[in-house]
């Protein structure tokens, strides 16, 4: 991992469908040198995956997505790792933190609709051993996700010359 | 009725972008790589602050040299960024942009009669600046063939006996050329030589590619005669804010700043309180932008490059500088059909001064996205010469 690599993640955190070419001429790499380079952060599993930032609210499907906290009593010789992948393996969990303060697991969730969501919290976290108490938070709006602002943003004019 | 107009006005002569500012104005879908200043908005947190600072009442004058929060601020930055040491109480002087700033460094230092020698290409307004002062600008050649820096052979030919002061730029606006320690060193020689003052405008200093910034007041002997100026507009996008700063050993200083008292009296304080915000907390944003138009840069000099419009690779600023000789147009010819045929502003190269004839600047502060568009339009623009 070099200096280069770090440019090619930040480009590629911040728009993944630039090609090959693009790329090139913007680090001053090769095109071949791009792609052996992605290749390898693929491998090596730095570059998780490929995803688009979606404004759901936008595109109308009426996805309904929850904040979720846990307090959980960890276990001996594991803590919360045993019970933070067993609940990383559900489909609704998007994003599964271990935090600081009042909970401990942070976990975003996403359902078709708010009894999907809710059915899930109680049918399956809620009862689940070791959890001890769960806070549920329905998020009404989105404004920024992943360093992206969801809302519109009038452009200021700019003068057309200056010194 | 007499002719109001001093002889010192009229002999300014107007800026050479008017009638192409005019022309943009009428046109619509324009493509404007016109424009010497980031694209980016001022990190919020800066705005806050100057906001809250409003509501808190802070709205009065500042000391004449500016908050003394900020003028600490600086002068522990510039030592721990540049090895720049001014003592916050007497060497640092908080203007109203670095173009105030320029214009009472050389108010301060300059006598009827007295040449100033300017680097160029140069910023616009350093030799009316030292007109108006009474001086007379004489401008030093920067050539392609020297990657745009400054060659200590033709400064020392255009020293006389009434040779005063050298005004430098690097990183340069429009050339993006820059000074490495060595470089500067050899201008040192000559500018201690002949007794000369040095004012460095270093107002791009935080945008370099390759090599970090080196600040001339640095080199050899120079800091007792060096005004170093800079400001806060470029790095961190805060070009309307109108902050920038004088730095000078004590007596210089108090020069410039009797000057600035009686003119400007302090910087607007709210600028003040969001250039403190800047320099305390704002060095991710700036690395961000630099990265970007690092990025910026690559992308736009090779499609230069390809397209037929023969581009130095620039080190600094945020301004490509490509020659148009090969198509056989001015640069002024060129720059007008251009935007006639294709709807992308450029600022001709002759705008600038001594060595700008047959170039453009385009400053590529503006979007990937939109300069992929220029490209292509000048691409199709050199293909229907």
């Amino acid at each position: 991992m070099d200096e280069k690599d770090l440019e090619l993640l930040r480009i590629l955190e911040e728009n993944s469908r630039l090609s090959a070419e693009e790329i090139a001429t913007m680090t001053r790499l090769s095109p071949g040198d791009v792609e052996m380079r992605v290749s390898a952060l693929e491998a090596a599993q730095v570059i998780k995956g490929y995803s688009t930032v979606v404004n759901w609210e936008k595109a109308g499907n009426g996805e309904v997505s929850a904040i979720i906290e846990l307090k959980v009593n960890p276990e001996r010789d594991y803590g919360y790792d045993r019970i933070a992948e067993r609940l990383s393996r559900f489909r609704q969990v998007k994003t599964l933190r271990l935090m600081t303060g009042t909970y401990d697991l942070q976990l975003l969730v996403t359902g078709k609709n708010m009894q999907e969501v809710s059915r899930f919290v109680s049918e399956h976290v809620a009862p689940m051993d070791r959890i001890r108490e769960t806070a549920t938070h329905i998020i009404m709006k989105s404004y920024k996700v992943n360093g992206n602002t969801l809302f519109e943003q009038a452009e200021p004019e700019r003068q057309p010359y200056s010194p | 009725m007499r002719n109001f107009v001093s002889k010192r006005a009229e002999e300014i002569p107007p800026s050479g972008i008017r009638k192409f500012f005019d022309l943009v104005l009428t046109m619509e879908d324009v493509i404007s790589l016109g424009v010497g200043e980031p694209d980016f908005r001022t990190p919020w947190n800066i705005c806050e602050s100057s906001i809250y600072s409003i509501e808190q009442g802070v709205t009065s004058y500042t000391s004449n040299k500016g908050l003394q929060t900020l003028r600490d601020a600086l002068s522990r930055y510039l030592a721990q960024h540049y090895n720049l040491q001014y003592s916050a109480d007497d060497e640092v002087l908080i203007t109203t942009g670095v173009s105030e700033g320029l214009d009472i460094a050389v108010r301060s230092i300059v006598d009827p009669g007295d040449e100033v020698l300017i680097a160029q290409p140069s910023y616009v307004s350093y030799a009316p600046c030292v007109t108006l002062a009474g001086g007379k600008p004489v401008p030093v050649r920067c050539s392609e063939n020297d990657h745009f820096k400054l060659n200590p052979d033709t400064l020392a030919e255009k020293i006389t006996k009434k040779s005063k002061a050298l005004i430098i730029n690097f990183p340069n606006n429009p050339t993006g050329g820059v000074m490495s320690e060595g470089d500067l060193k050899a201008i040192a020689d000559i500018v201690i030589d002949h007794d000369l003052l040095l004012i460095s405008d270093e107002v791009y200093a935080e945008l370099t590619y390759e090599t970090r910034h080196c600040a001339a007041a640095t080199v050899s002997d120079l800091w007792e005669r060096t005004i170093t100026l800079n400001g806060f507009s470029k790095a961190y996008a805060m070009t309307g804010w109108r902050v920038g700063y004088l730095c000078a050993p004590q007596e210089l200083l108090d020069a410039a700043l009797k000057i600035h008292q009686y003119v400007m009296l302090c910087a607007p304080v709210m600028g003040q309180i969001g250039a403190l915000e800047a320099i305390r907390a704002s060095e991710e944003d700036k690395n961000n932008m630099v990265n970007e138009y690092r990025l910026r840069r690559n992308m736009f000099i090779t499609g230069l490059n390809r397209i037929g419009l023969p581009c130095h690779v620039p080190e600094g600023a945020f301004y490509a500088f490509p020659s148009v000789k090969k198509t056989g147009l001015s640069d002024v010819e060129f720059a007008e059909q251009l935007l006639k045929e294709q709807r992308v502003a450029v600022v001709p190269g002759s705008v600038f001064g001594a060595g700008g004839e047959d170039h453009l600047r385009c400053a590529y502060a503006v979007s990937r996205k939109d300069l992929n568009t220029a490209l292509g339009r000048m691409e199709a623009f050199i293909s229907s010469l």
